[in-house]
């Protein structure tokens, strides 16, 4: 049976250093969908062990009201990966987030692990899930490979630092460099049916250069965007909720399409817009989208 | 006696100080009494002189004796010289026994706690009190207890002779030698007078004290040459630098921001936003934001703002000079931007803290309010708000106009993250009540929104507004659960600090610290 989580609405995937206490005590009530404590990148190599303790007993003490609890844990080339995983099950966190994956192998390897802390740590087996962070070229080619490793995996993330670094490039603000891997990416978590999310942005004084980069990875089929700072949550919640008219219009879409098929009528005009079945999935996403968003209210 | 917001105010400080205990916002509607008066040496001789060399000879003229009450403004904040000046003088000369009356003290007077320990200061009335001296009063070293007022509640207290003021000094950036002084030029330039306005008008003596004299006539002039007894020319009356900020920073603190988000959301879905609507803000971060948040909804909508009050700082003299706020009206100039308004532009007036808040005049801006926002270092689930005692139980803080506005306008929204390091700022029940909970309508926080039950008109006006609501119950609920419930105060019976709301009635007392337990 499918995890009940593997699929919950993930717009946005906030990062907080795990060494900082005040960042991870409430980032909730900035209202992202998901939280990334981050053991990573941003803790130092000497704070590993103390980023991992407060991490711990925030996961165990910290009511995080629904909000998802990833964790970025080190990459399987470091010293810390294991222990990393140990902490993650044994607070409970909800996801992992497994840093520089290349194949589906590091993902068994890191499954392999959580499956042991759980029984470790008395965790029902299969309870945490993983995600992969996609960081090298390597890594890109081999998405579809990654996208179908595991059951426990929900998708996919780009990093984008890393993996202009691989490609011997840099962020240009264009999104050029970045566009093969973008495209890449999203068509393998889509043939995988798992989910996908871009990298993050990190000019914070550039919100309209931002938004534009929101919009764009909207319309190239990603789920949502890491992010680094709650500023950014509203546009990217704005971007990647549904408006009111689309909603309407997949509502009516929705209850055609099932009134019609009881009467034997394949394709129909609503609003105008000549419609049949192969808008039926999209309607139902943009339905669950605004109902996981809390602006429809319907049972279609 | 319990007063109306529970709180216990001993019999014997009703009566010692001829009081009764808070009975509503509007206990003393329509009541009728006789304006104080205060005792005036005609100048009739042209050829008399009001210059005196030095604050020495002000004092011998004015008569200084022991158990005077002094009074002072705040104009300068962090930046004053004035009040240690003249009470060191008045130290120098053997008096004791003064009562310090001002609209406010704050860090920049920690002097006067020394004075308080060797019996030369012996009574303090003022707004605020911060710093050494706070400290003294909770510690219990004053000789009679404190009495904190609003700004509004001083001028009345003033004006009703609750308080009567024997020598009134003020300081000003400055003056003619006949005592017209203003609150622009000079090198210690603080915009407006305001608080000193009404010192002016009630004190027997006033000595207006500058660092820069100019011509006469000094026009137009905050203090009026009739009013003024002596001027005094000292070298330095403030540091500008802590005077007045070169410019306020906009905060980038997104969990202030978020705040002002929710907080420009509830003024702009609320029944009062309508061209013409009135509003006060302070210069602390959230509030700030709030003025350049609200801005682009005030274009989109084309809807102005009438008049802004209050303190006064830069975000709102552009609007005014853009023509989104039509008059500013300032008893407060927080910043450089201000100060430029005011004497550059005909529709930023200054005004008297009377005109501004005083509850026992015929009217003032505080009753035209429609919005105003306020912060707080505690709320409890009353409602009643907390500015002065600090979770330690001693007095750092002011109410300055917080009671005021609360009282006076239609929408009072405070804004206050929900903890502070590991203190709950909502709670059972405040340390002190400053501002009652009758007067306070919405609590905005970083984690939700509570509106006051009272409030049914603004709960129903906000039934299609997507904003984190709860009750005020689920915020104190929310702050304990994240820092625990915290310890009663262990406080001694005596009385140390008497909270005296604007109508002059007793909110609530403030007792010495035990620090033993």
């Amino acid at each position: 049976m499918m995890h009940p989580n593997k699929k919950r609405l993930r717009r946005s995937m906030m990062f907080l250093n795990c060494q900082k206490p005040g960042l991870i005590k409430d980032p909730y009530i900035y209202g992202t969908d998901s939280i990334i404590l981050d053991l990573e990148d941003a803790v130092a190599e000497n704070q590993k062990d103390s980023a991992r303790y407060s991490l711990y007993h925030a996961l165990k003490e910290i009511n995080y009201r629904g909000v998802e609890r990833v964790v970025r844990m080190n990459g399987l080339d470091t010293p810390h990966w294991k222990e990393d995983i140990r902490v993650c099950v044994a607070g409970g966190a909800d996801t992992i987030r497994i840093a520089k994956t290349e194949s589906a192998q590091d993902v068994h390897v890191v499954e392999e692990h959580v499956l042991a802390a759980e029984r470790e740590f008395g965790r029902p087996e299969g309870s945490t899930l993983l995600m992969a962070a996609l960081e090298s070229c390597r890594g890109v080619m081999n998405a579809l490979e990654v996208c179908n490793s595991s059951d426990r995996l929900i998708g996919i993330a780009l990093s984008g630092g890393d993996y202009t670094r691989d490609l011997q490039t840099v962020i240009s603000g264009t999104g050029v460099e970045l566009q093969g891997a973008r495209q890449q990416m999203v068509i393998a978590a889509r043939a995988a049916k798992v989910q996908c999310w871009d990298t993050v942005f990190t000019d914070l004084d550039n919100m309209e250069a931002f938004e534009k980069e929101v919009r764009m990875i909207k319309m190239m089929g990603f789920d949502g965007k890491s992010l680094v700072n709650p500023r950014q949550i509203e546009i990217v919640h704005e971007v990647f909720t549904p408006t009111k008219k689309e909603i309407i219009f997949a509502d009516k879409i929705v209850r055609e399409i099932d009134e019609k098929k009881a009467q034997g009528i394949g394709v129909f005009m609503v609003d105008g817009k000549m419609i049949d079945i192969a808008f039926y999935e999209g309607a139902v996403r943009t339905l669950k989208l605004a109902k996981a968003a809390g602006i429809y209210e319907e049972d279609l | 006696m319990i007063n109306k917001i529970g709180r216990e105010i001993p019999d014997e400080i009703l009566k010692q100080y001829g009081k009764e205990g808070y009975q509503g916002p509007n206990y003393r509607d329509n009541v009728r009494y006789k304006k104080a008066a205060p005792m005036v040496r005609g100048v009739v001789d042209p050829k008399q002189d009001k210059m005196v060399s030095n604050i020495r000879e002000a004092l011998e003229k004015c008569k200084i004796q022991d158990g005077m009450v002094l009074s002072f403004h705040h104009h300068f904040r962090d930046g004053d010289y004035v009040v240690n000046m003249v009470m060191a003088e008045v130290a120098a000369m053997g008096i004791r026994d003064i009562t310090i009356c001002a609209s406010s003290l704050g860090a920049a007077h920690d002097p006067i706690a020394e004075y308080i320990e060797q019996g030369i200061v012996t009574g303090i009335q003022s707004s605020g009190v911060r710093g050494k001296i706070g400290e003294a009063i909770s510690r219990g070293k004053l000789k009679t207890p404190a009495i904190i007022r609003s700004h509004g509640g001083r001028v009345r207290a003033i004006e009703e002779g609750d308080v009567h003021i024997d020598i009134a000094f003020i300081g000003a950036p400055t003056s003619d030698a006949y005592g017209n002084a203003r609150g622009v030029g000079g090198k210690s330039d603080c915009g407006v007078l305001s608080y000193s306005m009404v010192d002016a008008q009630y004190a027997d003596n006033v000595v207006v004290i500058t660092d820069c004299l100019v011509p006469f006539p000094n026009f137009p002039a905050s203090i009026s040459m009739t009013n003024v007894d002596y001027v005094c020319v000292v070298d330095e009356i403030g540091n500008p630098d802590k005077i007045i900020s070169n410019a306020i920073r906009m905060t980038k603190d997104v969990r202030e921001l978020m705040m002002a988000k929710y907080c420009t959301r509830l003024i702009a879905d609320s029944p009062y936003f309508q061209d013409g609507f009135s509003f006060q803000t302070g210069a602390g971060g959230a509030s700030l934001a709030v003025n350049t948040m609200l801005r682009p909804i005030m274009e989109e909508k084309n809807i102005h703002m009438g008049f802004s009050i209050g303190g006064i700082t830069q975000p709102i003299c552009e609007m005014l000079k853009d023509g989104l706020v039509r008059n500013i009206v300032d008893a407060q100039c927080f910043d450089r931007a201000s100060i430029e308004s005011i004497k550059n532009d005909a529709r930023h007036f200054e005004i008297s803290t009377s005109e501004y808040a005083n509850p026992m005049n015929k009217g003032t801006f505080a009753n035209k309010l429609d919005f105003v926002i306020l912060g707080a270092l505690e709320v409890d689930i009353d409602y009643n708000v907390n500015v002065v005692t600090g979770s330690d139980g001693i007095v750092r803080g002011a109410p300055g106009g917080h009671p005021d506005i609360a009282a006076g306008s239609k929408c009072s929204i405070i804004i206050a993250p929900l903890v502070r390091g590991r203190i709950p700022t909502i709670c059972d029940r405040v340390v002190t009540a400053v501002t009652p909970g009758e007067t306070v309508d919405i609590i905005v926080t970083d984690y939700g929104i509570a509106i006051n039950p009272r409030r049914t008109d603004l709960i129903e006006a906000y039934k299609n507004t997507h904003l984190p609501f709860c009750t005020i119950e689920e915020l104190r609920d929310m702050a304990y659960e994240i820092v625990g419930t915290p310890d009663e105060i262990p406080f001694k019976d005596r009385v140390v600090g008497i909270i005296e709301n604007r109508d002059g009635t007793i909110l609530d007392v403030v007792r010495e610290l035990d620090e033993e337990c």
